[in-house]
């Protein structure tokens, strides 16, 4: 039994109805625990007050929108070499998703900000590399829209999620090595009792998780939502041709 | 050329199946069949423009050139130009035969944005002349042809047969080539998967 | 290649081939930045840098859908695609054509605009150097973008949508050579990097941009 029966549109179809509602159940359980937690049950920063509280969610949506383009890149890898149907349209699927994270991410950021540094904008790095990010999720969703054949679309939004990875990159670093930035270090780490102590810590783990779930089950939503549309694609076309 | 079994998609969706076919040097065949039937799409992937849903194409390396409803003709470059641009590019030196062959040695000057559509049309032909290559594969190459280029044309293609090349070509115009083939393409319309037929890359998976 | 280099050159010169466009562009933008900014020196030759290399990317910006287009429409691509020459050869040929007839001619024009910026003195020689290592960059993703919409009607604003993200690094460095040599600083690594930038995207971004044409032909 191999891991790739899965790309099967039918094997997919039966394990997500079947997987969906329980990682959909999961993330919700996670996000309302995380987030109560940290809201309400976590002593205010001695520095920072209650606007640290933000972390919960900005935090966690910062990995995601990085993650979620790290997705799409493996699953665009994989339509290239093996040409399964569901691993590009998982890959479009996430797009939005992603996009939405990396705005949540420069939203929650930009209100943290206004307290803590005074302006609700600095071009910093961090914040640079994220309002590029915005940019390279936009013009990917942009492609899939503008190509009517669905293959097509597919493969070319591949090439661009390739080149565009390796740009992504390259433009992170030039972007440090353009300005040095005042954002703090990354909030998790290796050594991560040097920035977040640990009753920040727990919660904002808890939350992560949810956040991780939460990208999952809508990601599953909306593939199932795309293989749906090219079903019924398939099936107009068919009638042409009877 | 031999041709095994062949089936090709338009979009996504199956066009045409379990075709084959042999076509020898010195010979022509004719696409017949309706409107949509496929005939555009089985030259496209002939010419290797597409891949092909399922079968064998065997065929010499580099020798199809593939003429299609448009020219590849530029606008501001004169007729010479334009013709000298692809002989170059196929590496060949046969402009002044090509112009000779289609009658456009009196327009040799002329921006290609001035010629008729007839004219255009007989440029575009030129061009297969320049490539050297053996086999042509034709996409109603009479379009906007008046009687007198047509007829030319048909001398031009039985040159070429003669020549040891082979032209396979879409068209419903009599190009008074008595002894081309006609390979009707209507048997060969895919059917629906439901009836038996052939699953496309489209549904394959979505069925 | 020659053939289809100088047939390039040729369309671009002739009648209706855009060539000066993407100048008079660069030209009007360095006038009307100070119109906007103020004509306070100081600041001009402070953000001259950025305008130029912004303008030197806009400017490149605007003929990009050309290199593919044209020949997508009238059917030149597919007997392209048939021909001899790998279409990734083609690809290569037609982003040094295009280079030939924008970069070059911006990177020529570059100081004069500069001069209406109030672009310290030191900067010139920098200004010229770094867009003319990183303008080739610019034609060849460019040519990637326009690979990519070859087959969108009316594909302008989507290539811009794809293509400027991916000028982000190399305007960065660009623009940082021009600033730091202004000020009389140190420009190796900048320069190194730009210069590294466009010599990966010129060797493997044309076989991207070939495999995106091919799959818009089929």
């Amino acid at each position: 039994m191999s891991i790739w029966e899965y790309a099967n549109p039918k094997k997919f179809m039966q394990t997500s109805a079947w997987a969906l509602p329980w990682v959909a159940g999961l993330a919700l359980l996670c996000l309302l625990a995380g987030l109560v937690w940290g809201f309400f049950f976590t002593p205010d920063d001695f520095r920072q007050g209650s606007t640290v509280k933000i972390i919960y969610l900005h935090v966690p949506s910062a990995m995601m929108a990085i993650n979620a383009w790290v997705m799409m890149l493996v699953t665009s890898l994989i339509w290239l070499i093996r040409r399964h149907h569901v691993s590009a349209l998982a890959a479009k699927a996430a797009a939005p998703v992603g996009l939405t994270f990396t705005v949540i991410a420069l939203v929650t950021g930009a209100l943290w900000g206004q307290p803590m540094w005074g302006t609700w904008w600095a071009w910093d790095p961090r914040l640079t590399s994220f309002l590029i990010l915005t940019l390279f999720y936009m013009g990917y969703i942009a492609l899939w829209e503008a190509i009517e054949n669905p293959d097509t679309a597919a493969d070319l939004t591949a090439v661009l999620c390739l080149v565009g990875s390796v740009f992504a990159l390259l433009s992170r670093y030039a972007v440090l090595f353009w300005n040095q930035g005042l954002h703090q270090g990354a909030s998790l780490s290796l050594d991560k009792e040097e920035n977040v102590a640990d009753v920040f810590w727990f919660p904002l783990l808890v939350c992560i998780a949810g956040f991780v779930l939460l990208f999952v089950a809508l990601v599953l939503m909306r593939t199932r939502t795309e293989i749906r549309a090219r079903r019924l694609q398939a099936l107009l076309a068919r009638e042409r041709l009877a | 050329m031999i041709v095994e079994h062949l089936a090709v998609a338009r979009g996504g969706v199956p066009v045409l199946e379990g075709l084959s076919f042999r076509l020898v040097g010195g010979a022509a065949l004719i696409l017949r069949g309706p409107n949509g039937v496929g005939k555009t799409t089985l030259l496209r992937t002939l010419a290797g423009l597409q891949p092909a849903l399922a079968g064998r194409v065997s065929v010499p390396g580099e020798s199809i050139a593939y003429a299609a409803h448009a020219d590849g003709l530029k606008a501001v470059l004169t007729v010479e130009e334009n013709l000298r641009f692809w002989a170059a590019i196929h590496g060949t030196d046969s402009v002044e035969a090509a112009l000779e062959a289609m009658d456009l040695r009196a327009l040799r000057g002329r921006l290609a944005a001035n010629l008729s559509a007839g004219q255009k049309r007989r440029l575009g032909l030129a061009r297969l002349l320049v490539t050297g290559r053996s086999f042509w594969l034709l996409d109603e190459p009479t379009v906007s042809l008046d009687a007198g280029s047509v007829a030319l044309f048909g001398s031009v293609v039985r040159a070429h047969l003669a020549g040891g090349g082979a032209a396979l070509m879409a068209t419903h115009i009599d190009l008074g080539l008595a002894e081309a083939g006609v390979l009707d393409l209507s048997p060969f319309r895919a059917k629906a998967p439901a009836a038996g037929g052939r699953v496309g890359a489209f549904d394959e998976a979505f069925g | 290649m020659w053939a289809l280099l100088t047939r390039d050159l040729r369309l671009a010169m002739r009648a209706g081939g855009g060539f000066g466009l993407g100048l008079a562009f660069f030209l009007l933008l360095a006038v009307l930045v100070p119109l906007g900014v103020g004509p306070e020196g100081g600041v001009l030759g402070a953000i001259a840098p950025g305008i130029l290399w912004v303008g030197a990317l806009l400017s490149c910006l605007l003929s990009l859908d050309r290199i593919f287009a044209l020949d997508f429409e009238d059917g030149s691509l597919d007997l392209l695609a048939t021909s001899p020459m790998p279409l990734e050869a083609v690809v290569a040929v037609k982003a040094l054509a295009h280079w030939l007839v924008t970069g070059v001619p911006l990177t020529v024009v570059a100081p004069v605009l500069g001069v209406l910026l109030n672009l310290p003195g030191t900067g010139y020689g920098w200004l010229v150097l770094s867009l003319m290592l990183g303008t080739p960059a610019l034609s060849v993703i460019g040519a990637l973008g326009a690979a990519l919409v070859v087959g969108v009607k009316r594909g302008g604003l989507l290539l811009s949508l794809l293509v400027l993200p991916l000028y982000v690094p190399t305007l960065i460095f660009g623009a940082e050579v021009v600033k730091r040599g202004a000020a009389g600083m140190e420009v190796s690594v900048p320069l190194l990097l730009l210069s590294g930038i466009t010599l990966g995207a010129v060797a493997l971004l044309p076989f991207a941009a070939a495999a995106a044409i091919r799959v818009n032909l089929r």
